[in-house]
Order: structure tokens, then C-alpha cells, then sequence
């Protein structure tokens, strides 16, 4: 199980949450070429090793969550309120 | 040596002792004309296909680990070919006719049992999408029978087909021809089979890097030294967007784990594959006579080949709903994979970008039963340079040009086919 600190209720067990993929792909401009968009809907780092990505306390307080998670050994490292994410 | 009764009667004079190896163990050369990275099902038979039908045997199979260590080891072993959209039904339908006659093709037993595989309806909007997708089948030219409730319980009869069962059976889509296979004699057996023509197998050898030289492949870094080819054909199956990334390309792919579990040997209790979508289980009984059961992603990214219990929970209680009486049989194994889930839920197999780099990936939890169609299709990508009719609908770049092929229709979300 894995337990995800949300920056708002502290500690949760992951069975409160919803995953909700890459939390570092950009919307890009509306009238950005189609190539950007097909980038932003279908293309990810998808990296071995540390993962930002986006939580939903789906079960909790419902609000949007940016964690830290090695996609390897599944540690989580961070957690953030989406906005305060350090770069 | 050809496997028949007579070597086999031979071989018990002797004791059994004097089996010769089923494969060589070669040293790598310098350069083959091909280099399949990934010794897993797909590589081996893709290397198979390419010596037997397009005469190319200087070739040689990566693999990491051991053969098969990956997810061809790791799956439910089910084979079917029950797809509703062309592009699948065609592809899955001749790999399904190439399992017909793996056994005797490979001179190797691969245990393919057509014992049917029931997809369970629910609710009648499901019974109705059933009977949707089984005529498509059948305008495809595949078998498939829509039963109703009292035939699924008449086949099934474990199965709670009660009006109060929790998950009510409205009815099913059988596919005949589908059933299982042995997953390991399928590496072996596409192991022997390439070997003999010549195939060089390359256990224990790990691909560090690709060699690119103006935008063209020309060969792999590896734990064993550089080896060089014009051709390099990626078979990574969950480390496919790792590799393809030391191209420099970005894939439109995640890397999920997928959970898989057996239960303690039973007697002979359950004859089919039956398979819950709303219940998210699917299960078979192995010859051995375990239940083999499997069901949801964990849904999250990961390469990290062991899942968390929620996932292995909500299978069991999927599985213990619908069967009741397998409800105190216990639990001897469990076991992840990493499935390189494609935002559209189909694979993507051929040319890419670079030159001469090609893909054979993006198998999202399905790729076991493509096994022998995906080696025929890429072995003819990797000969021609271009795709088969069969498989240019896979192409990488489907997803930007607007041609996904969403099998579920659920969307650019992975973790939903």
C-alpha cells in the first residue's frame, strides 16, 4: 500500500486517492500547431527513476495533488499543492 | 535433434541424461545483419519468422536477463482473438491461426488448449455490445457465439448465475477457438527453433545504449561490448519507452505494472477462460491445476515488477464473487509485470524516426496472445523496411495524424484500456 502525504490532510493510504498520470505535461496555446497538441495528449517522458505526478484525494478532501514518486522502488519523495510545485 | 517419439523413447534407455542443450550459449560476434533487442516471446519468434521466411539468419536476440524472464513468463497465458475494430481482428486472427499450428511449426509442444474464452455480460446494455462485437467477428471471419444465461451456467457451472449473485450474468460472448498456452514453452520453443536456423541467442547481455550516426542506427552498446547492424528492432515490451529514449524518442506510452496471481493446484474444477469486464477478473485453470487469475492495473506508473496489495485484493474478491465456491481455496503466488500501456490500447509495431531502429511494443496487458502473429509481422517489417498489410495500422504515428485504434474507446488514458 502505498501511503501518499496530501499536502492538505496529511498521510493517506493510497486506496483514498486516484491516479491522474504525468503531472508535468503543459497545456499548450490554443493556437499552438497540431504537432504540440498530439504532444500534449499522447506523448510522455514516461522515465524510469523519480515521477512527477498528479493525485486525486478522490476519497478524501478531492482536490488535486502533484507527488513525487520513484516509478522504480515506488518511494515517495514529495508531495505539493498543485502551483507550489519547486522546479 | 528433432523431438518425436522415437528420441523420446531413445533418450529414456538412457535415463534422460544425454538430452542435448535446446539452444547454444554463442559469445556475440562483431555485426549481424539484424539485432533484436529483448529475448522475451515476441523477440524469439520475430527472430524465428525472420530465418524461416525471409532467409535472414545472421541474427541476434539481447536478452538482459534469461529467456523469457519478462512478461512472457509473467501473463495469463490467454489466447483469443475476439476484437472488435478491423485493424485488431485482422492481426489477432492470424496470429490465432499461427498458434493452430505452433506445435507442430516449432517441433515443440507449446500446450495451445482451445478451451474456449467467455467474456461474462452483466447488464443487457453489455449483452447487446457483446452481440456487436461477435458479429463483427464473424464478418471478420472469426468464430464467436453470444450465449444467454442458462447456456453460460450450463457451460460454467461453478459460476454464480443466481438472480441475487452481486454481479448478475446476463449472458456471454464465447470465442471457441480461444484458450490458453504454455507461456514459457512458447520462448523455448521459438528459442530451438531459432537456434537451429542459426540465430544467435545472447542471454545475460543488456543493451546500454544505441549507436546512432547521422540520424541512422548502426549498431548497440551492451554490457557485452558494441555490437554492430544496420537493423535494430526494439521487443522491450515495458522498458520500450526507456530504450526508445536513448534514441532520443518520446513514446506515447506509460509503463504500468499488472498484478498476476495462481492459487494452490485443484483438481480439474474449470474447463474455459472466463473473464468479468465490470468485475475487473479474469480467470483459467493451468494444467497443473492452479486457478491463474488476473484483473485491474495498480494504475500508476511503474518499472517496478511487484504491485501492491489493493490491486491483488480486488482481483481475489472479484474472482471469489463470481465463483463462490473457489472462495477458501488459497493463494500460492503473485507476481508483477510492466505493460507499456499505448494511449489508444493497441501496440505499435514498425518503423521509426530513425533509420533503421524499429518497435515492436506498446502491448498494453494483451501481448501474450500476439506472440507468434507479432514476430511474423515484424520479422516482415524488419526484412522489407516497411510494415505487413497486417500491421501498418500499428504505426507510431497513428496517434498524432488522428488514426488511434481505441479498441475500448476510452480515450489518450492508458491506465483505461
Amino acid at each position: 500500500m502505498l501511503l501518499i502525504p496530501c499536502p492538505w490532510c496529511g498521510p493517506r493510504p493510497q486506496t483514498d486517492f486516484t491516479y491522474g498520470g504525468d503531472g508535468t505535461v503543459v497545456r499548450p496555446a490554443e493556437d499552438a500547431p497540431q504537432a504540440a497538441w498530439a504532444d500534449f495528449v499522447f506523448v510522455r517522458d514516461n522515465p524510469m527513476g523519480p515521477h512527477r505526478e498528479l493525485w486525486h484525494h478522490s476519497a478524501g478532501c478531492r482536490r488535486w495533488l502533484v507527488v513525487e514518486r520513484d516509478t522504480v522502488t515506488h518511494d515517495i519523495t514529495g508531495s505539493f499543492k498543485p502551483g507550489e510545485v519547486p522546479s | 535433434m528433432r523431438y518425436s517419439f522415437l528420441s523420446l523413447a531413445r533418450n529414456a534407455l538412457t535415463g534422460h541424461r544425454d538430452w542435448p542443450p535446446a539452444w547454444r550459449s554463442p559469445e556475440p560476434r562483431a555485426s549481424y545483419d539484424v539485432i533484436i533487442v529483448g529475448g522475451g516471446g515476441h523477440g524469439l519468434a520475430t527472430a524465428y519468422y525472420l530465418a524461416k521466411d525471409h532467409g535472414i539468419t545472421n541474427v541476434a536476440v539481447l536478452e538482459k536477463g534469461y529467456l523469457g524472464g519478462g512478461n512472457t513468463g509473467r501473463n495469463t497465458t490467454i489466447v483469443r482473438s475476439n476484437y472488435l475494430l478491423e485493424a485488431n481482428a485482422h492481426f489477432y486472427e492470424k496470429s490465432m491461426k499461427l498458434w493452430e499450428g505452433l506445435s507442430e511449426d516449432l517441433n515443440y509442444n507449446v500446450m495451445f488448449s482451445q478451451r474456449g474464452v467467455l467474456n461474462l455480460a452483466h447488464s443487457d446494455a453489455q449483452y447487446n455490445a457483446f452481440g456487436r462485437r461477435g458479429n463483427a467477428m464473424r464478418l471478420n471471419g472469426i468464430d464467436a457465439e453470444l450465449l444467454d444465461r442458462d447456456q453460460v451456467a450450463a457451460m460454467v457451472p461453478d459460476l454464480d448465475c443466481s438472480p441475487s449473485a452481486r454481479f448478475p450474468v446476463r449472458g456471454g460472448l464465447l470465442q471457441p477457438r480461444g484458450g490458453t498456452a504454455r507461456h514459457d514453452a512458447v520462448a523455448w520453443g521459438y528459442a530451438r527453433a531459432a537456434d537451429a536456423r542459426g540465430v544467435d541467442i545472447i542471454q545475460n547481455c543488456e543493451v546500454t545504449g544505441l549507436i546512432r550516426v547521422g540520424g541512422r542506427i548502426t549498431g548497440v552498446e551492451t554490457t557485452r561490448g558494441v555490437i554492430k547492424a544496420p537493423k535494430v528492432g526494439l521487443v522491450v515490451a515495458g522498458h520500450t519507452g526507456h530504450l526508445a529514449a536513448m534514441a532520443g524518442l518520446r513514446l506515447p506510452i506509460e509503463s504500468h505494472v499488472l498484478q498476476a496471481m495462481v492459487s494452490e493446484p485443484l483438481k480439474p474444477v474449470l474447463d474455459t477462460v472466463v473473464t468479468s469486464g465490470a468485475a475487473h477478473g479474469y480467470i483459467s485453470q493451468s494444467d497443473k491445476g492452479e486457478l491463474v487469475m488476473g484483473g485491474d492495473l495498480d494504475f500508476y506508473n511503474s518499472y517496478g515488477q511487484r504491485g501492491n496489495a489493493p490491486a491483488l485484493e480486488h482481483v481475489v474478491r472479484s474472482i471469489v464473487t463470481l465463483f463462490p465456491r473457489y472462495g477458501r481455496v488459497r493463494l500460492m503466488r503473485f507476481w508483477g509485470g510492466i505493460m507499456d500501456m499505448t494511449m489508444d490500447g493497441s501496440p505499435i509495431i514498425g518503423t521509426t524516426p530513425v533509420d533503421g531502429l524499429f518497435i515492436n511494443g506498446g502491448w498494453c496487458y494483451g501481448g501474450f496472445k500476439a506472440t507468434p502473429g507479432s514476430g511474423w509481422v515484424f520479422a516482415q517489417t524488419l526484412a522489407k523496411g516497411h510494415p505487413h498489410r497486417l500491421n501498418e495500422a500499428f504505426s507510431l504515428d497513428r496517434f498524432a495524424s488522428g488514426h488511434a485504434i481505441d479498441e475500448k474507446g476510452a480515450g489518450p488514458i492508458p491506465g483505461a484500456h
